[in-house]
């Protein structure tokens, strides 16, 4: 039976697993744990809390794929959007590479869309030994029902053990339906990925609980392993024109690209250039602003930087930015090289959005704004006077 | 017009943090909240009913405790509520949860439209909604910011995207998950309050759902959480205070060495 045992002989009531509950499912009575199985979702963090006792143990009986050890090789789904293949396509790969190195298989990418077969060499210099080709006019717009029918069919043919998604909108609308229709474990938007070369498994760490955790998860007994990778954590593979690789264009019947879903319009709202997911700076504004005039400022900032503008949920409620632009809980999660916040006090909702970027830069006139328990950097004072001082430095040393 | 709400029961998790000494979760008097994304779900599926006619039926998988979620949802205008709660779920990742929510929505049968939100703050995959859709064999539009029409069986809805957003139409019955932008969710009216409080809130097994077993709970989940811990701490920033122009010059010297 699965489940989950106490060993009341082993347990000694240290606690620590009533700690480490993020359920707060555990209550220590006389001395033993005692699990409130109405609260426990089984996520094993008491196991790994209780690991000096072993007192605590989860039992999985599950399914399995068959014949498991003929799946082969990592893939990457190389996310393209109007016909250019998306960057962090080039970061997957490089992680691909990576892991199918330790694993010693080969790596392949699915390029799925119209128009797009001379963008597959780029994948070859990148690091792929393989790139199926999809390439037909139906598939312009990337509509989840025909990409998913598409990439779970290619799994069923070829098998591959694993399988890297970019974590944006469309790869998790779409990998979501892949996962379902093959009853393989998919997970979310890793931050992180190795393999456990003795028994052939990926390790895929991820943030969960908002940031405030990080978990590694195992998809042990099904194949392949599906995930997800966020956007800017993987260092993107560079090109070399000398690698070799092979082209296979795949050629599917109508039924594959019926969708129920069509697209009528699509429309690009982002103000400045860069679309703040994919900016390696971003300049953020709070309520601080005072009104959408003051964004300027932190535009001509963000061009001298080569960034984009972002803001907080307090700007974007006061319509001084369009939506898109807002970074947090309810907004974007970006990690871009340097994070610059102005005028942001840095609620528990924002710094969820941006705590993983490398650099964070705050900028805020009061010493004991929570914002400064993040930063690298911090600068006390009034941003109207700072940001422009900065714009100006920026410009004579850049 | 009959609409399918999914919510989840979640910690709130700007107050689930990690004991800077003993690098515990710290969660004394964490509240259990409805999802924050749920809410807008909510939200919309009330306004559609007042628009269109119907019912609104929210629905959850969860603990008992989880009913709790549910008399807030009924509160703010929801007509039926169905928790679905069993040991056998114990475990579920999404693809269990979505089988589970599946059986369950097959149950009701008769619906137009299941809303989800773009994805919970506990476990924060954002695959549940898809991954129901996919199950059911429905089409999903996902990232929902705005319904533009629903009309002869058709709805058409502005989908949020990394640059923008998409209109998209399909047929109903299919599934959206709604992101903040959709709606600003009302507050309880005393009446909704009141009929909380006296609702019969329908319970579900897994019997009642007729699942099978082996696609629940732990056995029916492919992943599996080996492992937690917490982030490393960011290390301790340099902070100027001061003349501004002498902090700007020290901070921009310093952002030089590191090449950026
Ligand atoms: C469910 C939920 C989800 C949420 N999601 C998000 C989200 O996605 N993103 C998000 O950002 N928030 C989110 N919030 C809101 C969040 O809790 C905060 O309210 C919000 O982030 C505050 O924005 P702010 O820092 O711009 O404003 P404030 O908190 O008002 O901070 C303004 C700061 O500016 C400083 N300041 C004022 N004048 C100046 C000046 N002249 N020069 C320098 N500094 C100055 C002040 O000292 C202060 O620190 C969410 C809240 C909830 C409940
Ligand atoms: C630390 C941690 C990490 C995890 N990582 C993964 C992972 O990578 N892959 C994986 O498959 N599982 C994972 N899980 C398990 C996952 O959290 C559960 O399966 C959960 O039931 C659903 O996922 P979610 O919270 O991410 O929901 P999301 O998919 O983010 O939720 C989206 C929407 O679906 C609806 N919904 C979600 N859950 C319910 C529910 N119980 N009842 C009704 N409606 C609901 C709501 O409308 C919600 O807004 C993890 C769990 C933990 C504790």
């Amino acid at each position: 039976m699965s489940g989950i045992t106490v060993y009341k002989d082993k347990c000694i009531g240290c606690a620590l697993c009533e700690k480490a509950c993020p359920f707060a499912a555990i209550t220590i009575v006389d001395k033993k744990a005692v699990i409130d199985l109405d609260k426990c979702t089984l996520c094993g963090a008491c196991v790994e809390a209780c690991q000096k006792f072993r007192a605590i143990d989860i039992v999985r009986e599950t399914t399995r794929t068959p014949d498991i050890e003929k799946y082969k090789g990592i893939w990457v789904f190389a996310e393209q959007r109007k016909g250019v293949i998306q960057s962090v396509a080039y970061e997957l790969l490089g992680k691909a590479r990576e892991l199918a190195d330790k694993l010693k298989v080969p790596v392949a990418c699915v390029l799925i869309g119209s128009n797009v077969k001379d963008k597959a060499q780029d994948l070859i210099y990148r690091g792929a030994d393989k790139v199926y080709v999809i390439d037909n006019p139906k598939l312009e717009h990337l509509l989840d029902e025909p990409y998913a029918r598409i990439m779970a069919n290619l799994i069923r043919k070829y098998r591959p053990e694993a399988i890297l998604c970019p974590a944006t909108a469309m790869g998790r609308s779409v990998i979501s339906r892949v996962a379902v229709q093959l009853r393989v474990g998919l997970t979310a938007d890793c931050t992180g990925l190795d393999v456990n070369l003795d028994e052939r498994y990926l390790l895929q760490t991820r943030p969960a609980f908002g940031g405030n955790i990080m978990a590694t998860i195992l998809s042990k007994y099904h194949r392949p392993q599906l995930a997800t990778v966020r956007h800017k954590v993987m260092k993107e593979a560079v090109p070399d024109p000398k690698r070799k690789g092979e082209i296979e264009v795949v050629n599917f019947d109508n039924s594959f690209f019926a969708s129920r879903a069509k697209i009528l319009n699509v429309v690009d709202e982002v103000m400045t250039t860069i679309n703040i997911t994919e900016a390696n700076v971003i300049v953020s504004g709070g309520r601080a602003m005072g009104g959408p005039a003051a964004f300027k400022m932190l535009e001509d900032l963000a061009k001298v930087l080569n960034g984009a503008v972002g803001a907080s949920r307090a700007a974007i409620d006061e319509g001084w930015m369009p939506y898109s632009h807002q970074v947090g809980q309810t907004g974007k999660t970006v990690c871009p090289n340097v994070y610059i916040a102005c005028g942001i006090s840095g609620q528990i909702q924002h710094l969820v959005g941006m705590q993983s970027s490398d650099i964070i830069i705050a900028i805020n006139r009061d010493p004991s704004a929570p914002i400064f328990n993040v930063a690298n950097y911090g600068i006390v004072g009034d941003l109207f006077t700072v940001v422009p001082l900065l714009t100006k430095r920026f410009k004579e040393v850049l | 017009m009959n609409i399918i709400v999914c919510i989840k029961q979640v910690p709130d998790t700007t107050e689930v943090r990690i004991d800077p000494v003993t690098k515990n979760l710290v969660r004394d008097g964490v509240k259990s909240i409805v999802n924050p994304f749920d809410m807008y779900a909510i939200e919309e599926g009330v306004r559609l009913r007042e628009k269109h006619g119907g019912k609104v039926t929210v629905i959850t998988m969860g603990p008992p405790q989880a009913e709790a979620v549910l008399r807030e949802a009924i509160s703010l205008g929801c007509d039926d509520a169905v928790l679905i709660s069993d040991r056998a779920f114990a475990g579920s990742d999404t693809l269990a949860t979505c089988y589970t929510l599946s059986k369950a929505i097959e149950k009701i049968k008769d619906y137009d439209l299941v809303i989800c939100g773009k994805q919970a703050i506990d476990g924060d995959t954002a695959q549940v909604g898809p991954g129901v859709a996919s199950t059911l064999d429905i089409p999903q539009i996902t990232y929902v910011r705005k319904i533009e029409e629903i009309k002869d069986n058709n709805i058409t809805a502005e989908r949020a995207t990394e640059e923008g957003y998409e209109v998209v139409q399909t047929k109903m019955p299919c599934l959206i998950t709604v992101v903040k932008e959709i709606n600003t969710p009302r507050l309880p009216s005393l009446k909704g309050k009141m009929k909380a409080k006296s609702a019969v809130i329908t319970v579900w097994k897994a019997a009642d759902i007729n699942a099978d077993e082996s696609r629940l709970g732990l056995k029916g989940s492919p992943t599996e959480v080996w492992k937690i811990f917490t982030p490393p701490p960011r290390p301790k920033g340099r902070i100027f205070e001061g003349d501004p122009q002498e902090s700007v010059n020290q901070l921009v010297e310093l952002l030089k060495d590191l090449n950026h």
